[in-house]
């Protein structure tokens, strides 16, 4: 991802990144991936597939990003007083970490649930694209629309980013099932992190259940500068953070909608801008 | 909304204002997904806003934060996350490192203030 930064920003490639058509990311296969060759007999059946996906949970440093983060929205969902059961139903079926954060923060705040809804759906734009970007992999020509509704519930950042990385390690046939226990797994970690942060912060002294809220913001701002490929979204992260504290002084209610619009429009055009 | 379950309306917002929103997303993403080139104009520009978005999110956590990280002073709110993003940056990129690092300039700046 540092490579494309540098490919962006440099000149003499940077023309050459935005006529190629390339996959919106493409990690390189790292860390300790201990599955079976494809041919192996041991992908017979798709609940050895399903397990293999599930266990695959262990194979990523991502894992320990998204349980830092749930740990820190259970925390939030504690302190802006909603209830247990709400942060886990929210973490099962929303399965969006910003998304949940923006819900939490703008209710916690005072919005109304039409601002709140609002800016939710802008935030939530970018799942579509994923989502269009994964399925390709899982398909084969006789899969059925509503094989794929449970893996394209399961598409959030996390996974979208691991099915780059395990896809080609996984017979075609076997990936839909495959997919469906990774996603599984990152599921009921995350419940399970939710769950912990909820009951953290209730119980710490308040300096740790302090440090315990600073997760997400650190957590959400290190993930993202990491997932940064274009200098379009580093622009929009750096003009995001500074431009909120700004358009909050007018208290419009839609600050958040405001200030990510814009921040995003000029980033989108300062990329224009440079393509030139 | 002191029990586990809480009130029906937290949970009715729930529903309208986090799940549909995002599931809407997905789905379409399945139903059209065919025929959208994801390097296109359209979604640089989808990623750059919903970046952004995210950015003024986390901005206001720090600024106005919630629970008992109100009572965190805010220089120290910000030198935390400024700490742990040059770590990351200096450190290749490391999430871990960064957000441990930033984890600990605050506790320990806390506790030493009092």
């Amino acid at each position: 991802m540092h490579k494309d930064l540098v490919k962006v920003n440099g000149d003499r490639d940077r023309q050459d990144s935005h006529r190629t058509v390339r996959p919106l990311k493409t990690p390189k296969a790292k860390g300790n991936v201990s599955l079976p060759a494809l041919d192996s007999p041991k992908w017979q059946g798709s609940a050895a597939a399903f397990l293999y996906g599930m266990r695959s949970i262990t194979t990523t440093i991502l894992m320990l990003v998204l349980f830092a983060t749930y740990v820190g929205i259970g925390a939030l969902a504690h302190d802006t007083h909603f209830s247990l059961f709400w942060a886990l139903a929210s973490t099962l079926f929303v399965w969006a970490g910003p998304a949940q954060i923006i819900l939490l923060v703008a209710l916690g705040s005072g919005a109304t649930v039409i601002q709140a809804a609002l800016a939710v759906t802008v935030s939530a734009i970018r799942l579509f694209p994923m989502v269009v970007s994964v399925l390709p992999m899982l398909r084969m020509p006789d899969t059925k629309k509503r094989q794929l509704i449970l893996p394209s519930h399961f598409i959030a950042v996390t996974l979208w980013v691991e099915c780059f990385r395990l896809m080609p390690l996984v017979p075609r046939e076997r990936r839909i099932a495959f997919v469906n226990g990774l996603g599984l797994g990152l599921v009921l970690s995350s419940l399970t992190a939710t769950f912990i942060g909820y009951h953290l912060a209730a119980n710490l002294p308040p300096l740790f259940g302090a440090a315990i809220l600073l997760l997400t913001p650190l957590a959400f701002l290190l993930s993202t500068a990491r997932n940064c490929k274009q200098l379009a979204d580093v622009v929009a992260l750096v003009l995001g953070l500074a431009l909120f504290p700004v358009v909050s002084l007018f208290n419009t209610g839609v600050d958040i909608l405001i200030s990510g619009v814009s921040a995003g429009t000029i980033a989108y055009g300062v990329h224009r801008w440079r393509r030139r | 909304m002191s029990d586990f379950i809480g009130d029906w309306h937290a949970l009715l917002v729930l529903l309208l204002a986090g799940f549909l929103p995002n599931e809407v997303w997905r789905m379409l993403g399945l139903w059209l997904g065919g025929g959208v080139d994801e390097e296109s104009e359209i979604l640089i520009w989808v990623r750059a806003v919903a970046t952004a978005i995210l950015a003024g999110v986390i901005a206001q956590i720090l600024v106005v934060p919630p629970g008992t990280l109100a009572s965190i002073p805010p220089p120290l709110r910000y030198g935390a996350v400024a700490v742990g993003l040059v770590v990351f940056v200096a450190f290749r990129r490391s999430i871990f490192l960064g957000v441990a690092c930033g984890e600990l300039v605050m506790v320990t700046g806390k506790y030493i203030l009092g």
